[in-house]
């Protein structure tokens, strides 16, 4: 199992070095030059030269790699060009939203599919899996941004159930950091939770025809016992390979959802990056969320080995 | 009603939309074993189904009763039901590879049961686990407990599924099949293990199998089903010695027996001397093969063939048999060209298998021909059976569309199958048809050498002798030869002349089929010809 996992973390680390790469020269390829894109139209020459001087960008591509990837090492991503400030201290204020709202999202997905899902199971071809099927088609049909304005309008607006946009640190207070997020973690959870609705129903559907399920209520056990120890948790090994397929997605949601509730979290700070041509930022923020899609990639493959014996023993032989 | 049986099951009906079990009747007194004997769909499951309460989808009892100790079980809530199951009435599931949860550990999955049954203190809980494996005939069981399903044999994963049953300690136990997805050394002890436990504790036996043998050999009644109907019920010396139902008959007659059909030698021997005079006179020719795979990682390796040689005669039918594990299917991917040989030459009428032309290979792949075990699993089941049929045809690009059609109703006509099934798709058809056109598809570019791979396993037994006897025909019609792997002896005994007998990569006896069954020189074939089930009974 150790060995499982490291040869895991290695993977991952071989990936995001892999990536860096690609980053730093897809970067250079985008067309257009960064250091006329700071300096204005109107820029002298010296001027210019002066600015590549000190990004750097006058040096061979070789030596700037180096240096970047020394930069990441050291933790140092630059300043950015719009507001002078460190990236990396940009990043460490806008991150913890975005990591708050995907979490939320990713519980309040797991908890209403999973739940939508199983009902959609036991009563087959009856109302809860009609309606189920209903609310997952609409969830993976309308767009994030269409379903957050409708909330906004009935549950902020109309209602005055919900806060309409803001942001409160969850840390320093939970209660309102949570109230403040639920809109937004529910919109931004809506496509993933149609995702694994639809999948759990699927899994649960086959696994509850299984002869091990069948064996299980033949030797008289509880009938919640066969559905979650029997049938829900050998429904979670396709679920959590397709849940994780999916999980990239919502940091991409997490930038339009960002924008309609005005969080300040990495989505936000990429699009104000993106509008002013910031370079660095821009570098850094694609570098992030490389880094998350790797991490939530590296928790699924062991979460999967985890749940399913039958992987880990035979990875365990490689 | 009175108490004196365990179980009644009286004018028993089921219905899934129609009734597809009528008026089943029988008891079982205290210790009575008694044997429900049926092809696949003539209900057997049907009415295990029923008694337990567990009828799948749409089926419910639509009338008569099901009585376990004068207790009316049809209309029983699921609360008193959930009570009785593994306490009163426990099963041992058919297919013991897909009846134990994946994700949990067997010593888990018995204790699961013990904490339903009331038994609440863990140390109990887990030195009864360890006890009830160990009487199930598994060894070491403190340390195999904590193993998952997939790390045990088919034979003890049936063990834990036996350790379940007993751990309610019921009256009544349904064994569904409990050994038809064993091999038959396997399926020996098990059956015998089960006995003794069952007779030791005294027990009641409610014994499921297709298997007239097993079931005349273990129980004390047997009971014969057709068409969702019991057609016969006697003393297993009775029904199975005189038979009163035509059914029956066909059923006994049909059983797999190993007894050689001298006739058919001298048949397919002539057979053998008229291809003599244009070919060289073995078909196959294999010399020390040898296959190793190699697990990735820690350098493990598995010696599938460990120094293999053999040859096939043209014309004539050579069996390969050996229980799973034995190296015997192995032997057909390398002859097929689907996988490479570790060392070793395989010549396939006179051409080495190991070829690396393009063009070579082609002429390899039209030398020898495959049927396979699944026929649900090995045709194409978006195509035509005309598609399917033809395929070999369009692929080594031989005559013109016009003969290629006709060519495809000859050869469905070779397998006895009408022409107007040419346009259905194979989800039409049965298993037996499915086999037959596997095997049309394997005819259709004119091979010399057909590979059928467990081709009858799969299939009922009076499925199964008509598609021996079609292989039969087939070979005295076209000469076709055929190399026939399989783990069934009474299968060889019917169709091959010759028999290699092979045992973890290797073979221990080789010979003429009557020979080898007659006087059998390895231990390991006097035990496989020891483990069929109703040696005795069948073939006095």
């Amino acid at each position: 199992m150790t060995r499982f996992v490291l040869t895991k973390i290695l993977h991952a680390i071989i990936t995001f070095v892999l990536s860096g790469i690609v980053i730093f020269f897809g970067v250079r390829l985008l067309p257009g030059d960064p250091a006329l894109a700071m300096a204005g139209e109107e820029a002298t020459p010296e001027r210019l030269d002066a600015i590549r001087a000190d990004l750097g960008l006058d040096q061979p591509l070789l030596v700037q790699f180096l240096k970047f990837l020394g930069s990441i090492v050291a933790g140092d991503l630059g300043d950015s060009t719009r507001t002078g400030l460190p990236v990396t201290s940009m990043i460490a204020t806008t991150l913890p939203v975005t990591l708050w709202l995907a979490l939320y999202a990713i519980v309040v997905a797991v908890v209403v599919g999973i739940a939508l899902g199983m009902l959609a199971e036991r009563y087959r071809g009856k109302w809860p899996e009609i309606g189920s099927n209903f609310i997952a088609l609409l969830g993976l049909s309308v767009p994030n941004f269409w379903l957050g304005l409708l909330a906004i309008l009935a549950l902020a607006v109309s209602l005055g159930w919900f806060p309409a946009s803001g942001y409160v640190d969850v840390l320093s207070d939970p209660i309102r950091g949570i109230y403040y997020l639920t809109l937004p973690a529910v919109i931004l959870g809506t496509s993933l939770a149609a995702v694994i609705t639809r999948q759990t129903r699927a899994s649960m559907i086959e696994t509850m025809g299984t002869d091990y399920v069948r064996m299980a209520r033949a030797k008289g056990l509880s009938r919640p016992r066969v559905l979650f120890r029997y049938g829900l948790r050998n429904s979670l090994i396709v679920l959590v390979t397709i849940v994780g397929l999916q999980l990239g997605g919502l940091i991409s949601g997490a930038v339009v959802t960002e924008r309609i509730f005005a969080l300040p979290g990495i989505g936000k700070l990429t699009l104000d990056a993106v509008f002013s041509r910031d370079y660095p930022v821009i570098q850094a923020v694609v570098l992030v969320i490389t880094a998350s899609y790797i991490l939530i990639n590296l928790a699924v493959d062991i979460l999967y080995s985890v749940i399913n014996p039958q992987i880990r023993v035979s990875e365990d032989a490689s | 009603m009175s108490e004196e049986f365990v179980l009644e099951v009286s004018g028993l009906e089921v219905s899934y939309g129609a009734p597809v079990l009528h008026d089943v009747n029988f008891a079982l007194a205290p210790g009575e074993r008694l044997a429900l004997v049926g092809q696949s769909g003539s209900g057997k499951s049907t009415t295990i189904g029923a008694i337990l309460g567990l009828l799948p989808g749409s089926g419910r009892v639509s009338a008569g009763s099901v009585r376990y100790r004068g207790e009316e079980l049809v209309d029983a809530d699921r609360a008193r039901l959930q009570t009785l199951r593994g306490r009163s009435i426990a099963l041992v599931p058919q297919d013991p590879m897909a009846s134990l949860n994946p994700s949990m550990r067997v010593g888990d999955q018995i204790a699961d049961a013990l904490r339903t049954y009331g038994m609440s203190d863990t140390r109990e809980v887990n030195r009864t686990v360890v006890r009830l494996m160990t009487e199930a005939g598994i060894p070491e069981a403190e340390t195999r407990r904590r193993s998952y399903p997939h790390e045990f044999s088919g034979g003890m994963r049936q063990r834990v599924l036996i350790a379940i049953a007993l751990s309610g300690d019921p009256d009544l136990i349904i064994a569904d099949e409990p050994t038809s997805a064993l091999d038959v050394t396997v399926q020996k002890q098990i059956l015998d293990h089960l006995q003794d436990l069952v007779t030791e504790r005294g027990t009641s036996l409610l014994f499921v199998t297709h298997d007239l043998g097993v079931a005349g050999e273990r129980t004390d009644t047997v009971l014969v089903m057709n068409e969702g109907r019991v057609v016969e019920r006697g003393e297993p010396e009775h029904v199975l010695g005189d038979p009163q139902d035509e059914y029956t008959q066909a059923l006994v007659k049909a059983a797999p027996s190993i007894v050689v059909d001298r006739n058919r030698d001298q048949e397919s021997d002539r057979a053998g001397e008229f291809d003599a005079a244009t070919a060289p006179a073995n078909v196959l020719e294999i010399d020390d093969l040898h296959k190793v795979y190699r697990l990735r990682g820690r350098g493990r390796e598995v010696h599938a063939l460990k120094g293999v040689s053999l040859t096939a005669e043209r014309g004539k039918t050579t069996a390969i048999i050996g229980e799973s594990g034995s190296g015997k299917s192995t032997i057909a991917k390398i002859v097929l060209g689907l996988e490479k040989a570790t060392s070793g030459t395989v010549l396939a009428g006179g051409r080495n298998v190991d070829a690396t032309s393009r063009s070579e290979r082609s002429t390899l792949r039209r030398f020898s021909q495959p049927v396979f075990q699944d026929p649900y699993s090995s045709l194409n089941p978006m195509w035509s059976i005309e598609r399917i049929v033809r395929e070999p045809l369009d692929v080594f690009k031989i005559g013109t569309r016009a003969e290629r059609t006709k060519k495809v109703a000859e050869v469905l006509d070779h397998v006895a199958m009408p022409t107007s099934m040419s346009d259905r798709r194979p989800a039409d058809l049965s298993g037996g048809q499915r086999q037959r056109i596997a095997i049309a598809r394997a005819l259709i570019s004119e091979p010399e050498l057909l590979i059928c791979d467990e081709a009858v396993s799969a299939l009922d037994v009076l499925v199964q002798e008509q598609i021996l006897a079609l292989l039969r025909n087939l070979q005295s019609d076209l000469g076709v030869s055929c190399l026939f792997i399989t783990h069934d002896l009474a299968v060889v005994a019917n169709l091959a002349d010759d028999v290699v007998v092979m045992k973890s990569g290797e073979i221990v006896e080789a010979g003429a089929t009557r020979d080898v069954i007659d006087h059998p020189t390895a231990d390991y074939t006097q035990k496989l010809l020891a483990a069929v089930p109703g040696s005795g009974l069948l073939n006095v």
